[in-house]
């Protein structure tokens, strides 16, 4: 089956004067969702071999491995290899119980930076945002503002946030997010 | 404001993280079962002041079910248990015993 929907729900960027943030749609990326038991040193293999991260831990993101929940991964691609990968995965896990799923299509990510972007979420998330509490790798699967999402630091620094919602919802966390960024909105607490 | 540790994940949330998902450990009548008892299964719950067992789900989270036994009084939370178990375990029943002889519940 060759489905192609290689567009962007929404695109855009946008810059509030708060603390220099930025925020921006990212392209798309190639999603596949991993359901397995994660502690099958046959998995971890499969999902070194797929995309070429280690098995990430509780609540922790790889450049390339999201964890989800105890049994739960979302891999990261570039888009249009997520066919490969549920390939390489299907191939490498034939004997062991599993599901992966192309599910590129199914998300949008967001990319909030800046000095305050844990102010902005801290916002709308009942998580702590704290400088040493949530750090680069770590990651939160929870809700922003209503909605279901998910963030992490990436590699790139402590003010640096990849953000997921599905993709119905995008438009919504956008205002939300866009409204939450705005000048002199911010607690200055963290 | 509850405060729940997801026994699935790890997560130290709060309420709002999570779903309830009514009274727990409710036994299903089955084929041959009076009208009586049906009735009962679909529709009498408890709502007591006090200990009640509950069915959660950390629904925006690692969307895991689990079961939690809580002070309707007070919001304490008991202690989280495994989603597949019929009755409570005996460490959460020893906290509800210890809050009772501390008297922060009935």
């Amino acid at each position: 089956m060759d489905m192609t929907l290689a567009r962007p729900l929404m695109e855009g960027t946008a810059d509030s004067g708060a603390g220099g943030l930025k925020l921006s749609v990212q392209p798309l990326r190639g999603m596949v969702t991993l359901r397995a038991d994660l502690s099958d040193a046959t998995v971890a293999k499969a999902v070194k071999d797929a995309v070429g991260s280690d098995m990430p831990g509780v609540r922790k993101a790889t450049d390339t491995a999201l964890w989800m929940s105890p049994d739960e991964l979302l891999l990261l691609c570039p888009y249009g290899e997520q066919a490969d990968v549920v390939g390489k995965l299907t191939d490498a896990l034939a004997d062991t119980h599993h599901l992966a799923v192309d599910v590129s299509d199914a998300r949008t990510l967001f990319r909030l930076e800046g000095d305050t972007a844990r102010e902005v979420l801290a916002k709308g998330a009942p998580v702590d945002l704290a400088r040493g509490q949530f750090t680069v790798g770590d990651l939160r699967r929870t809700r922003i503002s209503h909605v279901a999402a998910a963030f992490w630091q990436s590699g790139e620094g402590p003010d640096v946030f990849e953000i997921i919602c599905f993709r119905s919802y995008a438009r919504y966390l956008w205002d939300w997010l866009e409204e939450s960024s705005r000048e002199g909105s911010m607690p200055g607490v963290l | 404001m509850l405060l729940i540790d997801c026994p699935c994940c790890g997560v130290s949330g709060e309420e709002t993280e999570f779903a309830a998902g009514g009274e727990a450990h409710l036994k299903r009548e089955g084929p041959g079962s009076s009208d009586d008892a049906f009735t009962a299964y679909l529709f009498e719950r408890k709502n007591p002041r006090g200990v009640h067992f509950e069915r959660w789900r950390h629904a925006f989270g690692c969307g895991k079910w689990f079961h939690m036994a809580r002070s309707t009084a007070t919001l304490e939370v008991f202690g989280v248990y495994a989603a597949d178990v019929l009755a409570p375990p005996q460490s959460v029943l020893d906290r509800i015993e210890e809050a009772r002889s501390e008297g922060r519940v009935k």
